[in-house]
């Protein structure tokens, strides 16, 4: 149990020590931009800067936090569907669906007393979140349309969608931008609240407490033996008599439900409307996030705190490193590449096959094309 | 591919080995994988290597093709000492491996095949398609094949395929062939075709490393026998002074029946019922037309016939995966035509897949896991929604234990373990329960003789506890050894159902490969019960 947990953790700590070596030559060569001159101690400064600006104090902290939040969770959706064999790229999607359907309940139901008015719109933006998944699930399962070009459409469509809301019907009257009304009571109560803008609303907890839920429905549910199994072998699936069909559907609208609470949490815990031109990476990060945990819930949480510290200490990195924070998009890139390429780092490291989980290494990596398809009975 | 040709003799004795394999060892954590094993090989034989699964061949084959680097020994080609560092070095050297899982491009030429790797140019930029294609003719002449050179190996038979992998090696000039299990999925026709072939390489002066279990073709083909168990060589036998009994016992350490004793079959009343059932494929073609069999409680009812003939077909209907396009499939007088996987296993009926990786195991779950992967949703191993490890653990450990899987623990997984362990995972999970309909699709296929007679010894036992057994299986012996009753399938059609008794194994290969278009018009003996 031990050597299967740290055989798990080989691969990931070595893609993010590769990353960071990666990233220091390209910050050393980098420095005559930020010093004006080669300074080969700047990536140490960079290094540390982060460290400082995230973990090192309590604004630090909660600016981790509140960064992880949408990252584990979208992760967690990610991460669920790689279990069930699918490839959701869709995450960016359902997180605009989530988000806009919070700004819009919220917005409508900002004069309503709290308790009320959050549960309702974050439940709205979770049963949005979900349809939005169901719609590629659906499409994979019965007409076996591939969920990777799918989810990539139906991102694009939630963009427009998004644009088209808030310029239009969800326009907040009176603002000098496209923007939606103010949520105003619909807003998800801060917990923490800190000299110099450092918040922390109470959705920081969602992350830990989806995971929690996630991993008990995977290794402790019998639906979740099932879509473990639709995920590694589907045609044995079918087989033991599994339903591969509704477990997909199913499989994308929890996926669809996890990224509508991470757009909820957004709106109503942090920017408290929603503007037109909303934009978010969240999507594609939490595949990173979901690869760097191996597909394990715990895993995930932990990759997403390591990444949403990364962002929270970027700020503190510029100012003191005079390294633009576009660095950790570069730290995020390079760590994926080594995740996706992680021969590399076996290589590197000297990482036998063996020494992770069979099951890990076989969905991860046998779902990049999709490896779950239904053959027509 | 000149001067090797020369020495023919067949005293093998006399002549220096063509390759010498002195002391092999190679350890592997935990295992002694091979130790301390001579094999030597003179020109122009044919060397049976014999062995159960992870009994070492393979381990000692990679030696030689160096993917493998051995711990002790010396690797002699021609007398001459030789450290062999790849497959590269080893096909410089002469030797080349034809393995079980073809390593062809279907979509390219028999002669693109064959220059793959091992290219003849006309310069350096464009290849000498016209050289190629002369010496490939050529050789195809010399060994008794012809073969198109331009025709696309996707197109091809498995027996001609095969061929295209010899040709391969014999286009590197190899003098050493090594061919791992090449029988393994050739029909009896095929197979005595392929043995003139390497008969004919034997001829010209190539020495052949043969790897099998299955000992009548060992008998038959090989010059001389040598047993591996446990990574020792146990013995080496000429063809000539030995059997298949001794060379099942040295190959298991014990005596082995190799027949099962089948014993009186009682059959009561009928079990399962197909009636005029026609079924289509994937492509909508009717693969099984107007199927009329029943299969009694306590008899074993076995399914003959080549491949591709609508067996596929038939036993996915019978297990649910498949719905039948028209007829009727009646189990103890209930109509389950139209029933599902899940429902006809909870009627009883257990099914072991031919293809095991892909629809009896998932190879990345635990054995626990896996024993359950049917039984995962009920009691006890589930209440309600939520599953009961510590059930599914007692469970696991129980059948482990009863049906003598090796593994060091319930907890690792299923694709770990060697093939016939895990068809006795899969045969621990199916039998292990209160049966109507037991569905065999080739139960046995590439299983060490000890795993045979174990899944046929409890196949018996389900049969004599009343249970009625569908055995589906290409290999004709098995049909033969097991069945009570024999239905021979042709293109879809029961053309014969037969006393597995009495029925000759001539008789039935007859029926197998015709249809019994040409057969004798008055059946010998009384063997012939009906013909649907």
């Amino acid at each position: 149990m031990v050597a299967r947990v740290r055989g798990q953790l080989m691969v990931p700590a070595g893609a993010i020590v590769l990353a960071l070596l990666v990233g220091a030559v390209i910050i050393i060569l980098t420095s005559p931009l930020a010093t004006g001159g080669f300074d080969p101690t700047l990536p140490l400064v960079t290094y540390w800067a982060i460290i400082q600006g995230s973990l090192l104090s309590v604004n630090g902290l909660i600016d981790t936090l509140v960064s992880a939040t949408p990252l584990i969770l979208v992760g967690l959706s990610v991460g669920f569907c790689f279990k069930a064999g699918l490839f959701n790229i869709g995450g960016q999607g359902q997180f605009l669906t989530g988000a806009v359907t919070a700004a819009a309940v919220g917005g409508v139901l900002s004069g309503a007393p709290p308790f009320i008015a959050a549960p309702i719109a974050i439940l709205a933006a979770m049963a949005m979140g979900a349809v939005y998944g169901l719609i590629p699930g659906f499409l994979k399962a019965f007409t076996g349309a591939h969920e990777v070009v799918t989810t990539i459409m139906l991102n694009y469509i939630a963009i427009q969608l998004v644009a088209f809301l808030i310029q239009g019907p969800l326009r907040a009257e009176g603002s000098s931008f496209a923007r939606s009304a103010d949520v105003g009571n619909s807003a998800i109560p801060v917990i923490i609240n800190m000299a110099g803008g450092h918040q922390a609303h109470l959705g920081i907890i969602f992350p830990f407490i989806a995971a929690a839920i996630i991993w008990w429905v995977l290794y402790r549910t019998t639906i979740g033996f099932e879509i473990r199994t639709v995920g590694a072998n589907p045609d044995a699936a079918r087989y033991a008599g599994m339903r591969p069909r509704l477990l997909i559907v199913l499989a994308m609208s929890v996926a669809g439900l996890l990224g509508g609470l991470a757009g909820a949490s957004e709106i109503l815990g942090v920017s408290g409307y929603m503007p037109a031109a909303y934009s978010t990476n969240v999507g594609f990060d939490a595949i990173t996030v979901a690869l760097l945990g191996r597909v394990h819930p715990l895993g995930i949480v932990f990759a997403g705190l390591l990444l949403g510290a990364m962002r929270a200490g970027a700020g503190l990195m510029q100012i003191q490193a005079g390294v633009p924070v576009q660095m950790i998009d570069v730290l995020q890139g390079v760590i994926l590449f080594f995740l996706a390429a992680d021969i590399v780092v076996r290589r590197v490291f000297r990482i036998h096959a063996a020494a992770g989980g069979v099951e890990e290494l076989s969905t991860v990596t046998g779902t990049y094309g999709g490896k779950t398809t239904v053959s027509q009975p | 591919m000149t001067a090797e040709a020369a020495p023919t003799a067949p005293s093998a004795a006399v002549i220096a080995p063509a390759l010498e394999m002195r002391g092999i060892t190679k350890r592997y954590p935990g295992v002694l994988a091979n130790d301390h094993i001579d094999l030597s090989i003179a020109p122009g034989e044919i060397h049976a290597l014999l062995g159960e699964n992870g009994a070492g061949k393979t381990t000692l084959m990679n030696v030689l093709y160096g993917l493998a680097t051995p711990d002790e020994g010396q690797i002699l080609l021609d007398g001459q000492e030789v450290r062999i560092a790849g497959p590269s070095d080893a096909i410089a050297r002469g030797i080349s491996m034809v393995h079980q899982h073809f390593m062809l491009v279907p979509v390219l030429t028999v002669a693109e095949n064959i220059l793959l790797g091992a290219e003849t140019m006309a310069n350096p930029i464009f290849l000498d398609r016209a050289e190629a294609r002369r010496r490939i003719l050529e050789l195809g002449q010399r060994f008794g094949f012809d073969i198109d050179p331009d025709e696309k190996v996707g197109r091809l038979s498995v027996g001609w395929q095969q061929r295209v992998e010899i040709l391969k090696a014999l286009y590197r000039q190899a003098r050493v062939l090594v061919l791992d299990e090449p029988t393994a999925v050739l029909t009896p026709q095929e197979t005595t075709d392929i043995f003139a072939v390497l008969r004919r390489l034997k001829d010209e002066g190539h020495s052949i490393i043969f790897i099998s279990h299955k000992l009548y073709e060992v008998l038959e083909i090989a010059d001389r026998i040598t047993v591996i168990r446990r990574g020792r060589v146990v013995g080496e036998r000429l063809p000539s002074r030995t059997d298949e009994d001794d060379l099942a016992e040295l190959m298991v350490g014990r005596e082995v029946q190799l027949t099962v004793d089948r014993g009186e079959s009682h059959p009561a009343e009928v079990a399962l019922s197909v009636e005029h059932l026609s079924i289509k494929n994937d492509r909508g073609r009717e693969t099984v037309q107007d199927l009329t069999f029943e299969v009694r409680k306590g008899e074993i009812f076995g399914i003959a016939g080549v491949a591709g003939n609508g067996q596929d077909e038939l036993v996915e209907s019978l297990t649910g995966l498949r719905r039948p396009a028209g007829g009727r499939i009646m189990l103890d007088g209930v109509d389950v035509t139209h029933e599902g996987t899940r429902e006809l296993h909870e009627r009883g009926v257990s099914y072991v897949p031919a293809d095991r990786h892909r629809f009896g195991l998932v190879l990345s779950f635990p054995l626990t896991d896996n024993l359950v992967l049917t039984d995962y949703y009920a009691a006890p191993y589930a209440r309600g929604p939520i599953r009961d490890d510590a059930a599914i653990r007692v469970r696991a450990v129980e059948a482990i234990e009863q049906f003598d899987v090796r593994t060091p623990s319930p907890d690792v997984a299923a694709g770990t373990l060697s093939g016939g362990n895990q068809q006795k995972l899969i045969v621990a999970r199916e039998f292990g329960r209160e049966l109507r309909l037991l569905v065999l699709d080739q139960p046995t296929r590439g299983l060490d003789v000890g795993s045979v007679e174990f899944i046929h010894r409890q196949t018996i036992k389900k049969r004599d506890a009343g249970t009625a057994v569908l055995l589906v299986s290409a290999e004709l012996d098995e049909v033969l050894e097991l069945s009570d009753r024999i239905g021979v399938i042709y293109r879809g059609r029961l053309v014969a159902v037969l006393d597995g008794r009495m029925a000759e194994r001539e008789q039935v290969g007859l029926l197998m490969a015709t249809g019994g278009r040409e057969a004798p018009p008055t059946p010998s003996g009384g063997a012939r019960e009906g013909v649907a």
